[in-house]
Order: structure tokens, then sequence, then C-alpha cells
């Protein structure tokens, strides 16, 4: 059946005077407009180099429905035959042992640095590659904001506060507020985990092992309460309930907004929508509460992955191959600019790199300045999370109470897994 | 009570099978799966577990309220606001084929298309509704952002879809009503209100009945609308069962969403069986 339906396609190619294709790989992306770039660039360049394989790009919504979409076709084996998805505890999710294409015996997996094939492991095995960069969760500012108001990067979040009321009292909106796309309501939550593990360096063994609570650990609330003194203070725009990513992104690249908590993927977004703005923005690691212990919460790129059903393994494994060097990385700089440090050996950064990344590198040029975030340390993220940060940062619930519901949500996220202890 | 079927076996046995594949099995094997931790591939047994999670569902309580609240809402306003206009557009008025069509045409709209259109006019500031209220000086409320608001926003724009189908159901109601009646009542020297309490409203019980089922039907198991213009909130403000059922898929727990969804047709047959033979009954008595 594969070889009579190739026939009939390469017979159409030919009759339609096109190239021959030998193989026609699928590919299921997110809908992020750099997403969308990186891919092209990275197909157009790999066809350029193997006349036999041509792609077909299909795109997915984000969020809980992305996730719902890979789920299910990965579970009914309707999957494209190359996907990109969420390293770490969303990764751990999909089943990858049942569900993904081995790729431990990749040549390119011998540059790919280890704390990425960790979060893309599973019983031993590495099923994925990094597409993009690593990040950085933290606080994107308006550069020209900051500089008007004779405004300093805060080390604290006390600084931070105080920061807000200037811009408040300028007029401007001090926090841009985006809970119309759920999941960026987690932010305050999920970047503050450098500050958690200062605080409690093993909180994310306990937390694995239903030892340590968001409710009763004073430096894991902390996030839910920094949201909540951020609603209390009015330091959102007026449609904070409404507003999307895309708007969340604008506001601060043209200084509507003096702040997003956002993961630094949104200079893709800048790059994309507004390259002219994209000097204008800076960033910083969400601050704790002690200026001496200030560092950056890091998120790992997602991974791509290939299904298991694909009848197409050994030509993705190529293509995968392919991403997972040197030129791999150069091509998506090329697409989206450069964001952050690659997770493959010698990949390196061009001369001029945008404001904001330039804020960020020193973190990782320095020892300690960095934790990895929750979800690449514990398989469990409880999946309610983002309508429970969005109640805190509406004023429905209190952070305390929003902490103790959270808990709840994560044991059934671990009974699910099947952990031990819970 | 068991008669004899006049249809032979063979003529019964297509439509018997596709019910038996499509419905029964499915059915059956849904009540097997809300007892198993299922990920799709392996269902490992664990008793009622899935059933106690669903009960401990923080968001559960809620859920239930504001299913049935959303199911109470619409259809009251529909079996309402239904029969006043089927009274309108019987009464002869001026161009009332166009306006019975107007009435009716959403309800051809794609559910999706009407929840996505709506959330955009109802945006807090951006949407249509709020900046004409800014025009004549009033402050709008964030119709699906304020967690008091949002499911009844919700409401009034299933109404507003929906409407049309009550009332045309009410139309061939009234139009089953004969004339007759409203000659004596008016012979009578009976005044219009007088006709519309003790003619109308009686006589058109059967449509009444039809519409209340189905519209309570419709809105207990309500989902594509609520997931179209809030996703179950702000938060968990707007969440029915279906979209709580739904929530538990979507985050891979396929076994406990099976229990909810056993949960949620033994919610609406126990909603629904004793309410439509109450309202059967009153009619065998008339």
């Amino acid at each position: 059946m594969k070889y009579y339906s190739a026939a009939v396609a390469s017979v159409l190619m030919t009759l339609a005077g096109a190239a021959t294709a030998d193989v026609t790989l699928t590919v299921l992306i997110d809908d992020n407009a750099d997403t969308s770039a990186t891919m092209q660039a990275l197909t157009e360049r790999y066809s350029e180099l193997h006349p036999d394989v041509s792609f077909d790009i299909e795109v997915r919504p984000g969020g809980s429905d992305g996730d719902n979409i890979v789920k299910t076709r990965l579970a009914t084996g309707e999957m494209a035959d190359i996907f990109n998805y969420n390293s770490g505890s969303l990764f751990q999710a999909l089943n990858p042992t049942k569900t993904l294409a081995d790729l431990s015996d990749l040549p390119s997996q011998a540059n790919v640095i280890d704390s990425f094939k960790s979060v893309v492991s599973a019983e031993g095995k590495v099923y994925g590659i990094p597409v993009g960069s690593a990040m950085g969760g933290g606080i994107f500012y308006n550069r020209k904001v900051y500089a008007d108001l004779g405004l300093s990067v805060p080390m604290t979040w006390a600084d931070f506060m105080a920061n807000n009321a200037k811009v408040a009292e300028a007029g401007l909106t001090p926090v841009a507020t985006t809970f119309g796309a759920t999941w960026t309501s987690q932010l305050f939550v999920l970047a503050d985990y450098f500050n958690v593990q200062i605080a409690e360096p093993d909180f994310a063994e306990r937390y694995t092992a239903n030892q340590a609570k968001y409710a009763t650990s004073p430096a894991a609330m902390r996030g839910f309460e920094h949201l909540q003194e951020v609603f209390e203070a009015g330091y959102m725009n007026a449609d904070f309930g409404a507003a999307t990513y895309d708007e969340g992104v604008a506001m601060v690249a043209n200084g509507d907004a003096a702040h997003y908590p956002m993961l630094t993927f949104a200079l893709g977004n800048i790059v994309q929508n507004m390259p002219e703005l994209l000097p204008d923005v800076g960033f910083f690691a969400q601050p704790g509460d002690d200026a001496a212990q200030n560092g950056l919460t890091v998120w790992m790129p997602g991974g791509m992955y290939i299904s298991a059903a694909s009848p197409h393994i050994e030509e993705a494994k190529g293509f995968l191959d392919f991403v997972a060097t040197v030129e791999g990385c150069d091509i998506q700089t090329a697409a989206n600019g450069f964001q952050g440090p690659y997770l493959i050996k010698g990949c390196t950064a061009p001369d001029d790199i945008p404001a904001a990344v330039a804020d960020m590198m020193p973190y990782f040029e320095t020892e300690g300045r960095t934790a990895p975030a929750l979800e690449f340390l514990s398989p469990i993220k409880g999946p309610a999370l983002e309508q429970i940060t969005v109640e805190v940062g509406s004023g429905i619930r209190s952070a305390a109470d929003a902490a103790a519901l959270y808990d709840q949500d994560v044991e059934k996220q671990a009974k699910q897994l099947g952990l031990p202890n819970w | 009570m068991t008669r004899k079927s006049p249809y032979p076996l063979w003529f019964v046995a297509p439509a018997a099978i596709i019910f038996s594949v499509l419905f029964l099995v499915p059915t059956l094997a849904s009540f097997w799966f809300s007892l198993t931790r299922w990920d799709l591939f392996n269902a490992q047994f664990i008793g009622l577990e899935n059933y106690e999670q669903f009960f401990k569902e923080p968001f559960l309580i809620k859920g239930l309220f504001n299913t049935v609240f959303f199911a109470a809402v619409t259809s009251a306003l529909k079996t309402t606001l239904g029969l006043l206009l089927a009274v309108l557009l019987t009464s002869g008025i001026f161009a009332q084929g166009f306006l019975r069509v107007l009435v009716f045409f959403p309800v051809l709209v794609s559910t999706i298309g009407v929840g996505i259109t709506f959330s955009k006019l109802m945006h807090p500031t951006k949407g249509a509704i709020n900046v004409a209220l800014a025009a004549i000086g009033i402050d709008g409320p964030g119709w699906l952002t304020d967690p008091a608001l949002a499911l009844f926003s919700v409401a009034l724009v299933d109404v507003w879809k929906g409407i049309g189908l009550a009332t045309l159901i009410y139309i061939a109601g009234l139009a089953s009503i004969s004339p007759e009646y409203y000659e004596a009542a008016r012979i009578d020297g009976a005044t219009r209100r007088q006709m519309f309490w003790r003619i109308t409203v009686p006589l058109v019980r059967p449509a009444t009945v039809t519409v209340i089922t189905l519209s309570m039907i419709g809105g207990l198991r309500s989902f594509d609308i609520i997931w179209a213009m809030t996703k179950g909130g702000p938060g968990f403000s707007s969440d029915v069962l279906a979209s709580v059922i739904y929530k538990q898929y979507q985050a891979g727990f396929y076994g406990l969403s099976t229990a909810g969804n056993v949960i949620l047709f033994l919610l609406i047959a126990g909603i629904m069986l004793p309410l439509t033979a109450r309202l059967n009954r009153k009619e065998v008595e008339q």
C-alpha cells in the first residue's frame, strides 16, 4: 500500500513537472510565528541538501488545546512523522517509551548537552533533540520607559514593586497581564523557582516524593503571593482578563506597559512581528527577597520528536540529525535572531545580539546564578495551574488558598503518573 | 405488555447492529473504563478511585451548580421569550415571514462561530458592546472577565442562538390551536390578556413540554458555547460539568474523564426522567 501510494505520488509529481520527491515528511508544529519561521528555514535548507526529501508542515494551537492534540494524535497513531513539543514534565506525560522513536543512537546526540538530554529521556533512552535555545523565565521591561522614568533594574521584589509604583504614577501600565491566554498567568509562580531553591535546595526532590507542598512552604508560596500583590496594587492593564499573549508582547515592546512577565522565547515574537522595537526591550530575572541572591530560572527549549508510528522513521532521523548541528543552530539564529545559549556544543552567538539577550547572558556566565525550572526537575506539573493563577491574578482566590488547591492538582497528576509515595 | 413487533428480524438487524456498535458497546465500555487508570494504551483497574477523585475535584461542586444554573436560566428564557416571539410572529405583523427568518437564523450558525464572535463583541475595553455603552457614558462591565457575570453572559448568548428553535416549535404549537376557541372567547368578551393566559398557554402545552425538554437537555450538556467563549474561566467561574470533564481529558486523565461522563449521564437521566414523566402525565390528565 505504501509503495503503491508512493508510486502514484511520483507519477503525479512527474506529470506536474515538479522535481521528484521520494519522501514527504509531515511535521506538526505549534502556532508561534517564530516556530514557523524556524521550521521553514530548517526544512528548506534540508530539502536543498536532500532533494529527495520534502516536507508538509501543519500548525496546531499552543497551550492545553495543543497538549490535547499532541497526546490524542500520538495515542491514536495519527501523529505527523515529526513534531515539536515541550521537554521536561510535559514530555514525560506523552508516554514516550510507547509513542516516540528512540533517538539515542542519532550521531548528532554526541554534541547535545547532557542537561538537555536528561529532559527528553525516559527509561534511559533519549527521544528528542533541542530546537531553539535555553530560555530565561523572568520579566521583560521597556528600556525607554526605564530611561524616561530614571528606573534601574530591580534586584529585589520590593524594588520591583517600587518601580511599578513610579510607572503607575506616570500613567503607564506597570505589568502587562494577558489572561486571555491563560498559560501566561503562570509566570510569576514558575519563574520564581530560582528563589524557591535558594531557600529550600531540596524542594524538587521532596516535592516529587510527596513531602514538600506549596501550601506549607513559605518560599514556594511567594510566587502566588506576588501575583496577588500585583493585582491588589492595581498594576495590570484594564483588559487583563481578555488580552492575549501577542498583545502582551506588543505592550512591553511599544512602551504601553513597563513590564511583561514571560519566557525569553517572546523575543522570537518581537523579531517576527515588530523587529524595529527589539532594541527597546530588556530583560531581568524575577527578583526575590535578597539582592545578594539574584538569579534566573531557566527553561530548556522544546524538543523535536519522531512518532513511533511514523512510516518514515529513518528519513525523519536524517532531518533531526541535521537540525542538531552547528549549521542547524546558525539557521535558527538567521531566522529568529539569537535568543540565548544553544544546547548543542560548538554553537556560538553572533556579534550583535538583542539587548534583552545581552541582559540575560551574564546569568548563564556566572556559576550559581541559574536554576532549572521545577518542570525540568520533577515529572509532576498540575494541569490546572493556569486556571488557579488566573484566579489569584484576578482577585478571585487568595494566594494561600491557591497554593493549597494547586497541591491537590499536583496530587492528581502524580497519581495518574503512578509515582511511588502518592 | 410486550407485543409482537410487526417487523421481521432481518428488517431491524441493520439498525440494531449500528446502534450496538456505535452506541451500546461504547456506553458499556465507558462504564468499564471509568473504573480504570487509562492512558489509551493500558487500563489498570482501580475500582471506584476515579469517582472518589472526581467528587473531590474542588471545582466540581461549582461546576455542578453552574450546570444546573445554566440549564435553568437558558431553558426558562427560551421558553418564555420563545412563546412571546411566537405569539408576535403569528399575529400577522408587517414582514412576518422575514422576521421569522431573522429569529431563526442564529440557529443555523455554527456555535463556535457565535461564541468567538460574541467573545470579541464582549471584550472589556475594545468590544463593540462596551464601546457603545461608553459612547452613552456607561462604563460597561467585563462581560466575560468578571467572574460573577461570565456564565450569565454566556447563557444570554446561548439564548440568542437557541431561541429560534423554541420559537419555531411554538409557532407550530400555536398553529394547531383551533381559531374557534378565540372566536368563542371574543364573543364572551374576553380580553387579549385573558385569551393568552386561558387559551394560548394551556393549549400550547405540548410545545412547551418539547421546548423545556430540549432546552434542559441542551443546557445540561452544553459545552461548545462555553468553551468557545470562556473556556470555563476566568479561573473556574464558568466551568460546567462538561468543561470540567473535558479538562480532565485534556490533561490525559482518560479514566477520570470517563468517570465524569458517567456522572453527567446519570445526572441528566436523573433530572430529565422525572421531569418528562411529570410533564407528560399532566398532559394526559388534561
